[in-house]
């Protein structure tokens, strides 16, 4: 029965061959962008002449690097795809073995070749953005830091490894969304993104615990075998378990891919400067969630409950990010709003299991060149009309800026979906597959590409076309080469990225990763499901185009505005629930625990308004200082003791 | 008239005591025969050569020390039962002796007070009169804190290694006492520092009170003081099993004070911001590693049988120390009080690995006992809390250490190096991957997993979180915040001694957080507590 259903699922395990030739120099595709990190951060400002420009070859390097090891990959059979590095013995006592080892296999050759490829093209991109700002070279440390990192969560063979990489790529994120440091709202929103990824690191933590309890280690290889081994015979309580594990590392998934219940950092984090938008915050870091649930297959194909859990978090994520996207007049919430929404569509293709995760990483992959474009669009925009963020203010553009422009509508066709887009083919299959499985959530994801269309249609317009409603003193002015290049080079991309799924190429790629199913027959023919789907694209083009193209666009926001889009502009009041649910009972804890108190204590010195600050000062008034009361205490901890013993011995 | 017998000592096995406590007994007759100004460097001398001579005689035992059952266990008790020489008691030998020639250096800092000790000129003149002046003008020093010093590393020595009861509570109290006495000593604020000695000496007493009692409870129902036969007795069960339980408490009163658990935790912060910070790293360090070696062989060789019991207690205390350490730590607004909470939030995850699982049966394969684990997270900890003090010596302003976050503000603009190592030893309290203290954090937490207690695991994972808040926002403080017009603090240059142990335990934080297999092996192979 159990050997029937593995069968059916035909999830592979891990089976690496130890790394020869080229691979064995897979180390220093990490090395490479942490020795420029190292560099840039402990030279000082004896690198500030050449910094960006070191720290601009060393991705560089390693995109060579990765290149060079995709093809050679290329050249071996499905069997010899995985290839597995030891580098040396991280913690080892005993029969644990947890080792700073790398995994290079199909899945994670794309994101090398993602990760270096656009990294390097946002480092060139970034010499041209951050030319006048005298921490530039500090700026191209922490990208470099964050690129390393990165390919660390990547190239990890383990759980733990990848924990690590997890964990840098979150520091990486923090130091770059706080860059501009003299900006409150930009400490403020690192802050934010700081705690509430704290929350998913939690479900991390607790998900390798519990895999290293249950199977006694925490590499791929152990654990994939494992878990066959343990189904086959039917291990009793491992699908419970199974299950657990899976919600605790969706729960760390939610946190860094910035998914519904955890969604609210994502959108302040576009306080950073522009090139880590696109980089961290729409191309690679926030797509990590998809990464680990696609690489923790063989888990989510054993627990059911945990992918309809995925499910369920990548719907409502999916229409929650478009409908944000509705409403904000900040370019880059906007564009933040619309990452979110995507994420939600490829979190939906690895929840679907099987036969949604190439397509899932097919819509990663795709979406990284066409949103990696936009942003470095929208920050070309934003250096033309002195890094003025609101599209009200735009307007008219595209005579001015056109390479920006056509750039910008490369991605803007990509991501809507029109036929022949890079978009149009990862997300189309993303919908097919979700209408074969489940009928209501096909129609969610179908009701998401249509406000896709709407949001980008209406960004477009306010942006490049209708009237000019900038103010006198600005005079919009294409960007240097240096930055128009990566530009035309992600266009390239997002126009031609579609030519992956050409003869079916990366399904079969994936496939000694994710496993392969048999085709399965959609409830309509799949010529039908595409032609809906353009045309409720289409509705939202042509609804955006009445509603902003043929109106008069005020410069400042109309206040007097429904409540639906109310809630939107207030982020669907995410941070109203975060308050409600967490801040406030909190506080209403302190003033109660206050109230018991005598004495009175200087107040808070950082304004800890956070739940635990206030119970922190609450329990604060305990520490009296009088030895009478530290001694009753250790009286009533005597009695505490006494009373447990015996309460475990009735 | 009774015959006596001659006591039949393990001379070898013993020679690190030996050694410490002799270098202790030179020292005070240096204090006696030499005049006062030159007592300084031969103090120093002895002090350094007694715990180095220590040192080397510890890991020339642990070389040539018996091995039983195919080296799961190695070691002899000794001294006609009341010390017990065993691989843990070694390894703990070891790193409380590194930690106390890491405190001498620390001790003998005279760079940073101009040419004077960190302690109080003469410590009988009352603060802030004449003879107090007097005796900073003539550059008058105590140097009696080196014996007393060796004392207190002689007292820690001998606590785990403990083969009874009374041992134990006189082991407690040599290594109270000179402590009582060295958090008195400061130089500069010194009410605080007296206030705090009292406040420590009161409170400990109190709590030793306690021990006693519990061991003259354990005493009648097992009918005698030595572990092993309260292990025999507790197996055979047969007295009143009430008594058993009373003791049981009573004891593990007196050793959760001395770890700093909470309810009996107050103290922490007075004594810790109160006393010498050269006194409270290596406090934090030694005292810790010392009292979590005697709660490990009490409750593993003693009350083994009785496991199901005391581990809900300490589990419970468990919860209570983490939880309140982590909300008390981020109030702080001061660096030592937030280093003592935060000391305070370790001995709850050290409990979790105490409370975790210690046969070999419970454990997977591989994985590390609970044992291994609270040892090796002594290690890191323990490194990191004396880096991090020492690093508080150095920040001063015209009033002394300025230990205000006011001082601190903006620190990584005017000094980034030492912003910087300070910033590296919180990430490793912290337990960021590749430091030292994630691999200790790991495993603990693992093993208390496999004995089943995941409730704890769920708590401590979650102030680990809430400790990683409190450490982020002093390193942000440093380095992100712009720092207050009127701030006149600055780091201050120290000699060779204090740099040297800031350099040494950050050596070992990076080498335990990258390549921590040759001391996991170590932790390995001193095996388990023999009986």
């Amino acid at each position: 029965m159990a050997a029937a259903a593995e069968a059916e699922h035909h999830v592979p395990v891990v089976a690496p061959v130890e790394a020869d030739g080229v691979f064995s120099l897979l180390w220093l595709i990490i090395a490479l962008p942490l020795l420029g990190a190292a560099v840039l951060l402990l030279g000082g400002r004896f690198t500030d002449k050449w910094g960006h420009l070191l720290g601009t070859a060393m991705p560089v390097g390693s995109f060579v690097l990765s290149l060079v090891s995709f093809f050679t990959l290329l050249g071996r059979d499905d069997e010899e795809r995985q290839v597995a590095q030891h580098l040396y013995d991280w913690i080892q006592v005993g029969g644990l073995d947890v080792g700073m080892d790398l995994l290079y296999d199909p899945l994670s050759a794309l994101f090398l070749l993602l990760i270096t490829g656009v990294g390097s093209l946002i480092h060139v991109y970034s010499i041209g953005y951050m030319a006048h700002d005298p921490r530039r070279r500090r700026f191209f440390g922490y990208l470099n830091l964050f690129v390393a990192a990165m390919l660390m969560l990547i190239l990890a063979e383990n759980y733990v490894g990848l924990f690590l990489g997890w964990e840098g790529v979150g520091l990486a994120s923090y130091l770059l969304i706080g860059f501009w440091q003299h900006k409150p709202s930009a400490a403020a929103a690192a802050k934010k993104a700081f705690v509430i990824n704290r929350v998913g690191d939690m479900g991390m933590a607790l998900a390798i615990f519990l895999l290293f309890v249950t199977f006694g280690s925490t590499s791929f290889t152990e654990i994939s075998v494992g878990v066959q081994a343990g189904t086959t015979v039917g291990v009793s309580g491992l699908d419970t378990t199974l299950n657990w594990i899976g919600v605790l590392l969706l729960i760390g998934a939610c946190g860094k891919s910035a998914q519904v219940p955890l969604q609210a950092w994502l959108l302040d984090a576009m306080e950073g400067p522009t090139p880590v938008s696109a980089l961290i915050h729409a191309a690679t870091m926030v797509t990590a969630g998809v990464y680990l649930i696609t690489r923790s297959n063989f888990i989510f194909e054993n627990a059911p409950h945990a992918q309809t859990a995925v499910v369920a978090v990548a719907t409502v994520t999916l229409l929650w990010g478009a409908i944000l996207g509705c409403a904000k007049d900040d370019i880059k919430k906007g564009l933040a709003g619309s990452t979110m929404s995507q994420i939600g569509y490829m979190m939906l293709g690895a929840g679907l299991g099987v036969a949604g995760y190439a397509f899932a990483i097919f819509h990663l992959l795709t979406h990284g060149f066409f949103k990696a474009n936009m942003f470095l669009g929208a920050g070309s925009v934003m250096h033309a009309m002195d890094d003025d963020v609101d599209m009200r203010h735009y307007g008219g553009l595209q005579k001015l800026l056109p390479v920006t422009f056509l750039t910008f509508a490369m991605g803007y066709l990509a991501i809507i979906g029109f036929p022949g887009f890079s978009g149009f083919w990862s997300k189309d299959k993303i919908i097919e597959v979700a209408l074969t499985e489940n009928l209501f959530v096909g129609i969610c994801a179908l009701l998401g590409a249509g406000i896709t269309g709407f949001y980008m249609t209406r960004m477009m317009f306010l942006t490049f076309f209708t009237k000019p409603r900038w103010e006198k003193g600005v005079h919009p002015h294409e960007s240097p080469w240096v930055m128009t290049v990566p530009l035309i080079v992600l266009a390239a991309l997002s126009v031609l990225g579609g030519l992956m799924l050409a003869g079916n190429w990366i399904v079969d790629f994936l496939s000694p990763v994710v496993g392969h199913v048999e085709h399965e027959e959609p409830p309509l023919p799949a010529i039908v499901i595409t032609l809906i789907v353009v045309a409720v694209v289409g509705i939202g083009v042509g609804l955006a185009f009445l509603l902003v193209q043929k109106r008069d666009v005020p410069r400042e926001a109309p206040k007097d505005v429904s409540f639906v889009v109310k809630a939107a502009r207030a982020d669907l009041y995410g941070d109203a629930i975060n308050d409600a649910l967490v801040v406030r009972p909190g506080g209403h804890l302190v003033t109660a625990l206050v109230a018991t108190d005598r004495t009175v204590v200087d107040g808070a010195f950082m304004g800890g308004s956070t739940t635990l600050g206030g119970v922190g000062q609450a329990l604060r008034r305990l520490q009296t200082g009088y030895v009478r009361s530290y001694a009753l205490s250790v009286l009533g901890g005597a009695l505490l003791l006494v009373l447990i013993l015996v309460a475990v011995n009735l | 008239m009774p015959e006596f017998t001659k006591p039949d000592l393990e001379y070898f096995e013993l020679l690190p005591l030996f050694i410490v406590f002799g270098a202790a007994c030179v020292g005070v007759l240096v204090e006696a025969f030499l005049p006062r100004e030159s007592r300084r460097l031969p103090q120093v001398l002895v002090t350094l050569l007694g715990l180095v001579g220590a040192l080397v005689a510890t890991v020339w035992v642990a070389a040539d020390i018996v091995v039983h059952d195919d080296g799961a266990a190695r070691g002899v008790v000794g001294a006609e039962g009341s010390v017990v020489v065993d691989g843990p008691s070694l390894y703990l030998w070891g790193l409380i002796l590194v930690f106390g020639i890491l405190g001498t250096g620390l001790f003998a800092e005279r760079r940073l007070e101009g040419g004077l000790s960190a302690f109080a000129g003469q410590a009988a003149a009352l603060p802030g009169t004449e003879a107090e002046r007097q005796a900073s003008a003539k550059g008058l020093d105590h140097t009696e804190v080196y014996p007393l010093l060796l004392f207190a590393i002689g007292g820690m020595l001998l606590f785990p290694a403990s083969g009874d009861l009374l041992t134990m509570f006189v082991a407690l109290e040599v290594l109270s006492l000179p402590l009582y006495l060295l958090c008195g000593l400061a130089r500069r604020r010194r009410l605080l520092s007296q206030e705090a000695a009292l406040k420590y000496f009161l409170l400990g007493a109190f709590s030793s009170g306690f021990f006693l009692y519990g061991a003259a409870l354990v005493y009648g129902y097992a009918g005698t003081v030595s572990l092993a036969g309260i292990d025999q007795a507790v197996r055979a069960g047969t007295a009143d099993h009430g008594l058993l339980l009373a003791g049981i408490a009573l004891l593990a009163v007196g050793l959760l004070f001395k770890v700093g658990a909470a309810p009996f935790q107050a103290w922490t912060p007075d004594v810790y911001q109160g006393a010498p910070t050269a006194v409270t790293a290596f406090m934090s360090a030694a005292t810790k590693a010392a009292a979590f070696g005697a709660v490990l062989r009490l409750f593993y060789v003693a009350f083994d049988a009785e496991r199901w019991s005391w581990q809900p207690m300490l589990a419970v205390v468990a919860v209570i120390t983490m939880l309140l350490g982590g909300a008390l730590a981020i109030v702080q607004t001061d660096v030592k009080r937030m280093l003592a909470y935060s000391a305070v939030a370790h001995t709850g995850f050290l409990l979790t690995g105490v409370i975790g699982a210690q046969g070999a049966g419970d454990l997977a394969e591989g994985q590390y006992s609970s044992l291994e684990g609270v040892l090796f997270y002594l290690t890191t900890y323990g490194f990191a809390s004396v880096g991090a003090f020492a690093l508080v010596t150095l920040v001063r302003d015209a009033g002394g250490e300025a230990t205000g976050f006011g001082a601190w503000t903006g620190l990584g603009k005017r000094s980034p190096v030492v912003a910087g190592v300070f910033a590296f030893f919180l990430l490793s309290m912290a337990g960021i991957p590749l430091t030292a203290g994630f691999v200790g954090k790991w495993a603990v937490f693992t093993s208390a997993m496999s004995a089943g207690f995941w409730p704890v695991v769920l708590v401590a994972i979650a102030s680990s979180i809430i400790a990683v808040y409190f450490y982020i926002r002093h390193i942000q403080l440093m380095f992100f915040t712009a720092p207050e017009p009127d701030g006149t603090a600055a780091v201050s240059e120290a000699s060779l001694l204090t740099v040297g142990t800031v350099a040494v335990c950050l050596a070992a934080t990076v080498v335990l957080g990258v390549v921590p297999g040759p001391v996991l092996t170590l932790v390995e192979r001193a095996g388990d507590f023999i009986r």
